[in-house]
């Protein structure tokens, strides 16, 4: 019954809830780009300053003494409507930060991982990641000026992708194929609930 | 930390100084929030416009009430106020304890949020 003094202060209009996408890829794919291209507000940063013991079993086994990892995040906002506000966070990059993108991945409704053709490979973290975790995703490539046109087939196979995983291409800069890549990842997020929760109804 | 006189202090603290105390010590040292988990998207409003007549608060905790006179989630607000989300949440607990915060925790909780959610958020999405 502990529903803590979080709720309503006597009268007050209730607050909307949040909801989350992760935008994942290599550094310097444009996940922040992207952010920046859809969100309300210019992309902010936030930082979480990790300690020793913050870092758990990581792999800071070999390091001396005391340890403080500083880890960012850049982040934007859309808002819904009065009842949902939508956050699009870019996860960091670094492989060792696994287990920041595991508070990220919680509750997250789903992800997007960004490609840029001329480094496939490094998305191939963040694509294991959300396979294993069943977090729905979508993989958008994105098509800057000067990268080579691969077709999304081709991406697929390179990718060694499920073909159930929606693709798509983009261009990170504009707000109307971001906004094309994020319905595409809501509709993909829907299906795969329905599949997973549908059963109940037959 | 004191500047030596008035104008070096004009010069440095500023709202782009970023701080001037270390986030340990803006906590009392604390790590954990006394109350409350605040996650990244968990939403808080002030419930009051000013909370300058509370004793025991610091001017972080000040802060955090004034921003959140406009509705701001715990990413938000360690962005705008350029402290550590750690931080925050500590300085949270104690606004929440007082109850001078309200905060939603984010949609579905830790769980997978409802299909009203994603159709809402299809519709917003195609509306931009």
């Amino acid at each position: 019954m502990d529903y803590g003094h979080s709720e309503r202060a006597a009268g007050a209009p209730s607050l909307p809830t949040a909801v989350k996408i992760l935008i994942a890829g290599g550094f310097g794919v444009g996940k922040t780009t992207l952010v920046g291209a859809v969100s309300e507000t210019k992309p902010l940063r936030t930082e979480e300053v990790l300690t020793e013991t913050g870092v758990g079993i990581d792999d800071l086994s070999g390091v001396e003494g005391k340890t403080t990892t500083t880890v960012a995040m850049d982040f934007g906002r859309i808002t819904i409507s009065d009842d949902l506000v939508l956050y699009l966070f870019g996860t960091p990059g670094q492989d060792r930060f696994w287990f920041v993108w595991d508070e990220l991945a919680l509750g997250a409704i789903g992800a997007v991982v960004l490609a840029d053709t001329r480094r496939l490979a490094d998305c191939f973290p963040s694509i294991d990641y959300f396979e294993e975790r069943g977090t729905p995703f979508v993989v958008a490539v994105n098509c800057f000026d000067g990268a080579r046109q691969y077709r999304l087939d081709e991406v697929q196979t390179a990718l060694n992708l499920d073909p159930g995983v929606p693709m798509v291409l983009c261009d990170a800069r504009r707000r109307e194929s971001v906004r094309d890549v994020l319905v595409t990842l809501l509709e993909h997020a829907m299906k795969t609930w329905e599949a997973r929760h549908g059963g109940i109804e037959g | 930390m004191a500047a030596e006189d008035g104008s070096a202090e004009d010069r440095w603290v500023d709202d782009h100084a970023g701080p001037v105390v270390r986030p340990y010590a803006m906590t009392g040292g604390r790590a954990r929030p006394v109350t409350g988990t605040f996650d990244l998207i968990s939403l808080v409003m002030a419930t009051r416009s000013d909370a300058g007549g509370e004793s025991g608060l610091g001017p972080e905790h000040l802060a955090i009430v004034a921003l959140c006179q406009r509705m701001q989630s715990v990413a938000e607000i360690a962005a705008h106020l350029d402290l550590p989300v750690g931080t925050v949440r500590v300085l949270l607990g104690d606004l929440m304890a007082r109850d001078l915060v309200r905060v939603r925790p984010p949609g579905g909780g830790a769980g997978v949020p409802d299909e009203s959610v994603f159709e809402a958020v299809i519709n917003g999405l195609r509306a931009l």
